[in-house]
């Protein structure tokens, strides 16, 4: 463990940005495109946005395509990286990514850092073939598979089940977070989810996993994006003006869910205050939240494992719709995992998304004179965590 | 394939993890213990990892923990669940510290019956010649007027 104070000054301070994020050509249901597809074109829109040349780009990280990654993404792109990383513990792997790249580039191994994420994540489900096996002899495969097989919603509503049974939480709680984010969505036009809905509409929709019913759980869709991350002196010569990293943080604490310390947090207890003091600020300074909400405990959950709330507090915090525009805690602004789109793993949008409403891109869901942003990444069975503190000058 | 037309998985027992299936076998819950840190753990390593020592016997434990969690399945997700949803996955609490992830069985799947930390006690589930699944199941109290009220709690 890093010395606070020694950590305080080795963060990035304005060293390391993010200076190009965009979306692949098409998001939501792509049944023609591969994910590889979804890849490149965010790439390509990125290194665009950005005014960067691919042939600049010297560090490919990326997470999910195959059993490496950052090979098969930087040979499809058609780039030779002299970095790479295919960090891969979930949907929090692309924002654990910009640390990993801002400590390449403050060490001077690399100056262009392409983070890529592309995922069918709806699509694939049809496409046959491919399958890929756990291990005969893992822990999950001897201890967890032969009382369930599922998905992320049928492990996060049992660590939700806790939670509620420790503090009282309710699915109205919940529900509040569904609706919040439903109306964000209602203002982004790449959004796949853009209907009103009630806190009754929450409550009516079937169970998928109890305590979760079908609107607590995020979108199943087809969608790629890519950031590229640099150093503060190409920074400033880019196209639109620097984000600049300024804190960041990471954790994880297991990987199958039996052995989760603690179901009613996220390793964001540990992750989010190693940000913010590397930042150097605090959770009042922040104009808006972008955390990963696979499910609507998901976010809840993180609010407290940040910090922004205590332990137990994250129903009552999110209550009356604060987190919806208008509220006084703008948080998940595109519409979120639950309503704008959600690939398999999310975190990549997070980072698009904050990006945008730093440089003021937001257009109607735009948090007016975003100045600081705090991005939260959870990963596999709430098993890991990205946190980042952005800012413009 | 199991011999029974049985469809869920079933676990593939290692070298390292065969006694804990062995015992299964015999309806004993067994599980590693370190006699460095005098802990128990769980999944079953061939070392400690709490305190990473390799002075590991296997004990017998209760059988007995509560339910530390749970949550109710509508989706079958894998054919082998298709006749049983709703199904309930938990994960108990032994008395010997170790959460298992399990099935609560013999009572209904229902948030009405079924709360965190009620007592529950382990029963097995024979599915051919090699696996008995450890599964859990509400204990069995008398109906005495303490244990009625503990039941009502949460």
């Amino acid at each position: 463990m890093v010395d606070s104070g020694e950590k305080a000054k080795a963060g990035w301070l304005k060293r390391i940005a993010i200076v190009g994020a965009d979306e692949s050509d098409e998001i939501g249901i792509v049944p023609h495109k591969s994910s590889l597809q979804l890849h490149a074109e965010a790439a390509l829109n990125a290194l665009e946005d950005a005014g960067i040349a691919k042939s600049d780009v010297d560090a490919v990280l990326t997470a999910g395509a195959g059993w490496s990654a950052s090979l098969q993404v930087a040979e499809y792109l058609g780039i030779q990286p002299t970095y790479t990383d295919s960090t891969s513990v979930g949907g929090s792997s692309f924002v654990i990514h910009v640390e990993h790249a801002a400590a390449a580039i403050a060490a001077g191994l690399i100056d262009v850092a392409l983070i890529t994420h592309g995922q069918s994540g709806h699509s694939d489900r049809f496409r046959g073939g491919g399958r890929r096996d756990m291990e005969a002899w893992s822990p999950a495969a001897q201890f967890e598979l032969p009382y369930h097989v599922g998905g992320a919603p049928t492990q996060y509503s049992m660590a939700c089940m806790r939670h509620m049974h420790e503090y009282g939480t309710t699915h109205e709680q919940l529900a509040e977070i569904a609706v919040a984010t439903r109306k964000w969505a209602m203002l982004n036009p790449r959004a796949m989810m853009r209907d009103p809905i009630t806190i009754d509409d929450v409550l009516s929709s079937r169970w998928v996993s109890y305590p979760f019913h079908l609107l607590d759980c995020c979108l199943v869709t087809d969608a790629g994006g890519a950031v590229v991350v640099t150093s503060a002196e190409r920074a400033r010569a880019c196209r639109r003006k620097p984000v600049w990293v300024l804190g960041s943080g990471e954790a994880t604490t297991h990987q199958t869910i039996m052995s989760m310390p603690d179901l009613t947090t996220t390793p964001a207890s540990i992750s989010g205050p190693r940000a913010f003091q590397m930042a150097g600020v605090s959770h009042r300074d922040i104009d808006v939240v972008e955390v990963y909400d696979s499910f609507t405990y998901t976010a809840l959950v993180t609010l407290e494992a940040l910090g922004f709330c205590q332990p137990g507090e994250g129903g009552a915090f999110v209550s009356g719709q604060r987190t919806a525009p208008g509220g006084d805690f703008p948080m998940n602004t595109n519409g979120g995992g639950l309503s704008y789109t959600h690939p398999g793993m999310y975190g990549m949008f997070l980072l698009i998304e904050a990006t945008r409403q730093l440089r003021g891109e937001c257009g109607d869901r735009q948090v007016p004179g975003a100045r600081l942003a705090c991005v939260n990444g959870t990963g596999g069975t709430l098993s890991s965590t990205g946190t980042l503190i952005l800012g413009v000058d | 394939m199991p011999q029974n037309g049985y469809r869920k998985p079933l676990p593939s027992p290692s070298p390292e993890t065969r006694p804990f299936w062995d015992a299964c076998k015999r309806h004993e819950l067994s599980l590693p213990f370190c006699r460095s840190c005098q802990q128990f753990h769980f999944y079953p390593r061939h070392f400690c990892p709490h305190c990473g020592g390799r002075d590991i016997e296997w004990r017998t434990a209760s059988g007995r923990g509560k339910l530390y969690t749970f949550a109710i399945q509508y989706r079958a997700w894998h054919p082998g669940w298709s006749d049983d949803v709703p199904y309930v996955t938990a994960l108990v609490q032994l008395d010997e510290g170790p959460r298992l992830f399990t099935n609560i069985i013999g009572v209904a799947p229902d948030p009405r019956t079924l709360h965190c930390d009620m007592p529950v006690e382990v029963v097995f589930e024979d599915i051919n010649d090699e696996i008995s699944l450890p599964k859990f199941r509400p204990v069995q109290r008398p109906a005495t007027s303490r244990s009625r009220s503990r039941s009502r709690r949460g």
